[in-house]
């Protein structure tokens, strides 16, 4: 779920109408003064993680005066949280507080509804007043397609004891504070506390969104980088992945790295699971074997071949990893021969050298096995397919045993290579790529090969040499299933002609970077 | 009997002539699913594998009459267009394939077939198997793999893992356990069907005399089948297995959930509860068969 920093949620329930304190955002110390000037009351400094429990973190101060402002700022910029570096600090109006509130909604998977919570005592430990002091703590189910009504809000705040002026204020706050979730599709949201101020005015003093993850698309305006479940923010490579899962529909490809950094003498592998379940399972098969995992991966779906390579040259840019471990339930519905055809032009540009353990199971899980032991025979690595009748637990035994006999040897990450191609060869442009022939290789094939290896029927031979069967718009537009047999049948039986661009946005920059800081050290 | 499909049921595809669409619409009719229409707004008048395709649902139900069953395959972001728009048409079950549909949407579908009285298995969801009887969705993905993986026989599986679903299901057939009904839940927080309801279905199905669920972290659902058998609404015999042991609980972030959760959701809770009501819960997958057998052994004792 993607999470809104504390300032962000705040700026959307101003434009919804909800009071926030007064002051603003700061990237620098003197930002941080100049907020505090203009607020001209003393501030707090807060800040701005993805965390609750900032305050026992030493993440928000009080400060009496600007300067003092930017002291503090100051020592909070740059500071280290759990995982998070602090890039910004919200300065803000201290509020004079008389009593605390809190407001919540979540989405109940039981009723299918969402629900708003309301507790008349808030702060710090909310969910232990929930226990011990049921009565404050009020709940309403909403009826998503009729709204949510303000008298609905009336009752629930009625039921923990609050009456009069009071009353309507916070029923006012709670109406708004639903429409601004539901607007922007939150998953969950919460004001902790909600405040009324010695002054009787009511206040969002802190808040947090969650939106939707599936629904992030219909809000680009929150400039939400990565839409996944994190619990400290996207690095490099899960922003290169998750461009990659963005710009192709077909199947899901989910990526993150589970170790900060990957020493050399650790045993590290690349992960590569399909669906959750299976993913799982075979995931404490490794694990069990005592490996460490770089990276989580999922790639399911039915996913075309293009994706499941660009998932393989992603997981193949972290260093150090000992082996390529590829498995899922064993028992998919998926076309099996699509994930082999894209782990073997993966592997093959690499010219792989550490081993791989390749359990595709299921739906054309013997094609699979033989495309892997086919064409993998070349490269210097061992890479062993496996099916759905082999367990996790024997394909992890099988990694184990093929890492000791590779000696443990590491990964190293390889600049991104393109075979030089004559300027005017024959091209046309697929879904997510390109795929190019250089025609003065096809006089010297003998089995026109790829012509029969293009299930999907769009390569036609003229006067010897392969060409489109179909329009370029119609290839573009997904006739060409990116299924990559062309390309691996002609690299692998004949001239090596064909070459299927699939651009994977940074990921040249990236590997360039890793391999610098390697050398360095 | 088995539950929610068999081969006569009446079934339309929306979204009939994308990728997935046509791929799976081979599988449905090779398996002997009764596949009557397709849906594609704007491509109305072709055929695919011999379905017709109309403009839209109301026109499939005019030219071809009443449609029980719609298995809908377009993208995400249109899911909630092609469900209501199948309701409206009188639809009342929907399977919904596609993942990444928003939750407010999965809400907007769920106030509408309540109102109309329809259900839906999903999203994100490979579908469902009647063995020898229909495929819904793309679970098995060729007729030939979903014939030798799936047989008839007295077991349901109900699973909210897709590729596990196949799996447990393939893995009793290979310890000679024929399934009445198989099916994937889907991987959602909010589904249509959860466990419970799938639970409640198979106790009344005649066909259905021993259940295999595959449980996840997170939600309700496990939770919620424990107190639907310990207020006897769920009486066969129940084998469990909970993923997720493995997956560290992170910071909770939000004080809300809390509230409203407590500790439901949580791997050992979910276990607790289940053993609590007497579900035989499994370490391993690999140990349900032999489970299976046991319990077998039992009921012929009786």
């Amino acid at each position: 779920m993607a999470r809104l920093y504390e300032y962000l949620s705040k700026k959307l329930l101003q434009e919804g109408g909800i009071r926030i304190p007064d002051g603003g955002v700061a990237s620098t110390p003197s930002e941080a003064r100049q907020i505090a000037e203009q607020v001209k009351k003393p501030v707090v400094l807060k800040i701005q993680v993805w965390l609750t429990g900032r305050a026992g973190l030493g993440g928000i101060k009080f400060a009496e005066s600007p300067q003092q402002a930017e002291a503090i700022a100051k020592q909070m910029l740059g500071m280290k949280v759990k995982n998070f570096i602090i890039e910004k600090v919200l300065v803000e109006e201290r509020l004079n507080i008389k009593s605390e509130y809190f407001a919540g909604l979540v989405i109940d998977d039981s009723k299918k509804c969402p629900l708003l919570i309301f507790s008349s005592a808030g702060g710090t430990g909310v969910e232990e007043i929930a226990r011990s002091h049921p009565e404050k703590i009020s709940q309403i189910p909403i009826d998503i397609l009729r709204g949510l009504k303000e008298y609905e809000v009336r009752n629930l705040i009625r039921k923990t004891g609050i009456s009069g002026k009071l009353l309507l204020r916070l029923s006012d706050t709670l109406t708004k504070f639903y429409m601004i979730a539901r607007r922007y599709d939150a998953r969950s949201a919460e004001i902790n506390p909600l405040v009324v101020t010695e002054e009787g005015l009511v206040y969002a003093a802190d808040c947090h969104l969650t939106i939707d993850d599936y629904a992030a698309f219909r809000h680009p305006e929150l400039g939400i980088e990565v839409a996944r479940e994190f619990d400290r923010p996207p690095t490099e490579l899960e922003k290169i992945a998750y461009q990659v899962e963005e710009s192709d529909y077909r199947g899901t490809f989910y990526f993150f790295q589970m170790a900060e950094e990957i020493p050399e003498e650790e045993p590290y592998i690349g992960f590569n699971g399909a669906g959750g379940g299976g993913s799982m399972m075979s995931m404490d098969a490794v694990l069990s074997k005592g490996f460490k995992l770089a990276n989580y991966c999922d790639t399911s779906g039915n996913p075309a071949a293009s994706k499941v390579y660009r998932a393989a040259k992603i997981i193949l840019s972290q260093p150090h990893i000992k082996g390529y471990f590829a498995s899922g339930s064993g028992v998919a519905s998926q076309e099996q021969y699509h994930s082999a055809r894209g782990l073997v032009k993966a592997f093959r540009e690499e010219n792989l050298a550490i081993p791989g353990v390749i359990r595709l199971g299921g739906n054309f899980e013997e094609e699979a096995a033989e495309i892997l032991a086919t064409y993998l025979k070349d490269i210097p690595a061992k890479v062993e397919g496996y099916g759905r009748n082999d367990s996790p637990e024997f394909c992890a035994q099988r990694l184990e045993e093929l890492i000791e006999e590779n000696s443990r040897h590491s990964h190293r990450v390889k600049p991104m290579m393109e075979p030089s191609l004559p300027e005017d060869c024959y091209s046309f442009k697929t879904l997510t790529g390109e795929l190019a022939i250089d025609h003065q290789k096809c006089p010297r094939c003998k089995t026109k090969g790829c012509i029969e290896a293009c299930k999907a029927e769009i390569l036609k031979l003229e006067d010897g040499k392969p060409v489109l069967a179909v329009s370029p718009g119609e290839a573009e537009k997904g006739k060409c299933t990116e299924c990559l047999a062309c390309e691996i049948f002609c690299s692998f039986h004949e001239q090596n002609a064909i070459f299927i661009r699939l651009p994977i946005p940074g990921l040249k920059e990236y590997r360039e970077r890793i391999i610098e800081e390697g050398e360095r050290s | 009997m088995a539950i929610l499909a068999d081969g006569r049921s009446r079934v339309c595809i929306q979204g009939i002539t994308g990728r997935e669409g046509m791929v799976r619409t081979r599988l449905m009719k090779d398996y002997g699913t009764n596949v009557v229409a397709g849906v594609t707004p704007g491509k109305g008048g072709v055929e695919v594998y011999g379905v017709p395709v109309f403009d839209s649902m109301e026109e499939a139900v005019e030219k071809t009459g009443q449609i029980d069953i719609s298995v809908v395959f377009v993208p995400a972001h249109l899911v909630k267009s092609a469900a209501l728009e199948a309701i409206a048409a009188g639809v009342n079950l929907l399977v919904l394939v596609p993942d990444r549909v928003p939750i407010f949407d999965v809400l907007e579908i769920s106030n509408f077939a309540k109102e109309k009285s329809a259900r839906f298995v999903g999203p994100n969801t490979l579908g469902l198997v009647s063995p020898g009887k229909a495929v819904l969705g793309m679970i098995g993905g060729r007729a030939e793999r979903a014939r030798e993986w799936f047989r008839p026989g007295d077991i349901g599986v109900s699973s909210r893992s897709g590729g596990m679903t196949s799996a447990i299901a393939y893995y009793l057939t290979e310890a000679g356990f024929g399934q009445s009904t198989i099916i994937h839940v889907g991987g959602d927080a909010v589904v249509g069907l959860s466990s419970p309801e799938v639970m409640e279905l198979f106790e009344q199905d005649n066909q259905t005399k021993m259940v295999v669920m595959f449980g996840e972290i997170g939600t309700t659902q496990e939770e919620r089948v424990a107190a639907l058998i310990e207020q006897k609404n769920f009486t066969k015999p129940l084998i469990a297995f909970v993923g997720g042991r493995a997956a560290k609980s992170g910071t909770r972030f939000s004080h809300a959930g809390a509230i409203v959760e407590g500790s439901r959701g949580s791997y050992e809770s979910k276990v607790k509860r289940l053993k609590e009501a007497g579900v035989h819960v499994v370490d391993s997958v690999s140990d349900i068969p032999e489970m299976a057998k046991e319990i077998r052994n039992s009921l012929g004792g009786q």
